[in-house]
């Protein structure tokens, strides 16, 4: 349990609101934010048959904007933004010249000359300043309007079976036919929201955009509207669950500066032939050169729980950590993801996990761990 | 509601001395800081403590935590329903969803222990600075 500490977090607008509700608020990249209402597997098993409700306004916005917009975007980061209509997000990476993480992001494109990039929580500032610095750092090729917008922005996540449901009696915008990874601006219960089809859970749902004034009202709003649904306010304790169930990448975990998307699997958010970006030599020749380990899923043999940061064991020897590695509430097993030589990557692999005294058996498995149904 | 036959230690463990046998156990305060119950690792039967001894893990979704035995002894007893439902910790924490029973020498031995009232007044101190 944490001692009592002076550090000021910062806090959402709906930070008295989650207090109201008995959440158990917890330090998250210097933010306080709710780990859990009612529980953890409550709230992941809500998301996956019914909805979940996410306070998500920790997280960064980068307005980028100017004649200029496209370039800079297009030079930061890894995937090919010109290949965005209005209206369209995509998910990519803001890159190091080594080809490393900076941060992973969305790209949405409002015009072709405005975009808006939703960043992590811990990483607004950094990515902020990185993006400013390669902004003028090309003798003014680009010299876009670049704004670290976070604070103008509250964000909230509707996501499961019955979040379409949900949003659908709060607004009159056509959210039903709104594809995924595409956006719309419209009033939410009132609310002018720009209304994406994205998530980090695996399922199908909204992260709505909207001033932060209005977060109680749109927070409250959209649980009478989704209680009919079994709509359940989640924290970050279900979040982070759900995402590692559909093995998606967290940032300091899968992804840091040490990792390239060759490694991490995400090549398909890398766009070579677009143009030039930071760390597309360097991503070149790793791809010329093949990598030399890669993110893998496991699944945990024996009971116990992999976790953090433990030791990967293949064939007796030291061979990574685990990255992320959990309980799986809905597919009732312990799973994780860890970084292994590439040589011994392959699904079916048997390896080991030190858990306390014990080396626990595990096997690479295929992931996603959990798709939901078409 | 913490009740007034155990006794309680500052890492949130509860033991209740009949007859020189020890039940052991983690507290309502604890159950509710771990979140869901997941995974617990007890310790054999024949195994011997001394105070303040790790017994084993309690395990939830986000956290591990290790139990220390409140008093020396020998086990002599495992809670074998808690492997299949390891979730009646955060249920009956202070009943159905003991951890182990042992066997003890010193009838002495829960004396410097909290009684209910202390301890109460213990996690509340800790509630206040948590919402501070």
């Amino acid at each position: 349990m944490t001692p009592p500490t002076t550090i000021q977090l910062r806090k959402t607008a709906l930070n008295s609101a989650h207090r109201r509700m008995g959440a158990k608020m917890v330090d998250f990249g210097g933010w306080e934010m709710p780990v859990e209402y009612s529980g953890i597997i409550a709230e992941h098993m809500a998301t996956r048959t019914a909805a979940g409700l996410f306070d998500v306004s920790h997280m960064g916005e980068i307005e980028v904007r100017g004649p200029h917009a496209l370039e800079l975007v297009q030079y930061v980061t890894s995937n090919d933004a010109a290949k965005l209509v209005d209206g369209q997000a995509q998910y990519s990476g803001l890159l190091t010249s080594a080809g490393t993480f900076v941060d992973d992001l969305l790209v949405h494109k409002l015009s072709d000359t405005h975009y808006l990039l939703c960043v992590n929580a811990s990483n607004q500032d950094t990515d902020f300043a990185y993006i400013r610095e390669h902004n003028f750092s090309q003798k003014g090729r680009f010299g876009a309007e670049i704004e670290n917008a976070g604070p103008r922005y509250s964000q909230l996540a509707v996501q499961g079976p019955r979040a379409l449901a949900t949003v659908q009696r709060l607004t009159t915008a056509p959210v039903a036919g709104l594809r995924y990874y595409r956006f719309m601006f419209g009033d939410v219960a009132g609310v002018a929201c720009l209304i994406a089809r994205t998530g980090y859970t695996g399922e199908d749902g909204f992260e709505l955009y909207f001033p932060p004034h209005h977060s109680e009202r749109l927070w409250n709003d959209l649980l009478e509207a989704g209680r009919p649904q079994g709509l359940t306010p989640c924290g970050l304790g279900a979040r982070n669950t759900l995402r590692l169930e559909a093995a998606m990448c967290l940032y300091g975990h899968e992804i840091d500066d040490t990792t390239t998307v060759w490694e991490a699997n995400l090549g398909w958010i890398c766009k070579p032939d677009k143009g030039d970006f930071l760390g597309r030599d360097a991503l070149l020749a790793q791809k010329r050169d093949g990598v030399k380990r890669r993110l893998v899923g496991f699944e945990m043999e024996d009971r116990l729980i992999a976790r953090d940061g433990y030791e990967v064991m293949i064939g007796g020897r030291q061979a990574g950590k685990v990255t992320s590695g959990s309980p799986a509430p809905f597919l009732k097993k312990n799973i994780g993801m860890a970084y292994v030589p590439v040589e011994s990557s392959a699904p079916g692999t048997e390896i080991e996990i030190a858990i306390r005294a014990t080396h626990a058996r595990a096997r690479i498995v295929p992931t996603p761990f959990y798709k939901r149904a078409a | 509601m913490y009740p007034s036959d155990l006794r309680y230690t500052k890492e949130h463990e509860w033991v209740r001395l009949q007859g020189g046998v020890a039940t052991v156990g983690i507290t309502d305060y604890a159950q509710h800081e771990l979140g869901d119950v997941v995974y617990v690792e007890l310790p054999k039967v024949g195994a011997k403590l001394t105070a303040g001894q790790s017994l084993g893990t309690v395990e939830s979704v986000k956290a591990v935590s290790e139990i220390y035995s409140p008093v020396a002894g020998e086990v002599t007893e495992v809670n074998s329903t808690l492997g299949p439902n390891p979730e009646t910790i955060n249920k009956d924490p202070h009943g159905s969803a003991w951890l182990i029973k042992l066997k003890v020498n010193d009838p002495g031995a829960v004396s410097g222990l909290m009684d209910a009232a202390t301890y109460q007044a213990f996690v509340s101190e800790k509630e206040k600075d948590a919402s501070a």
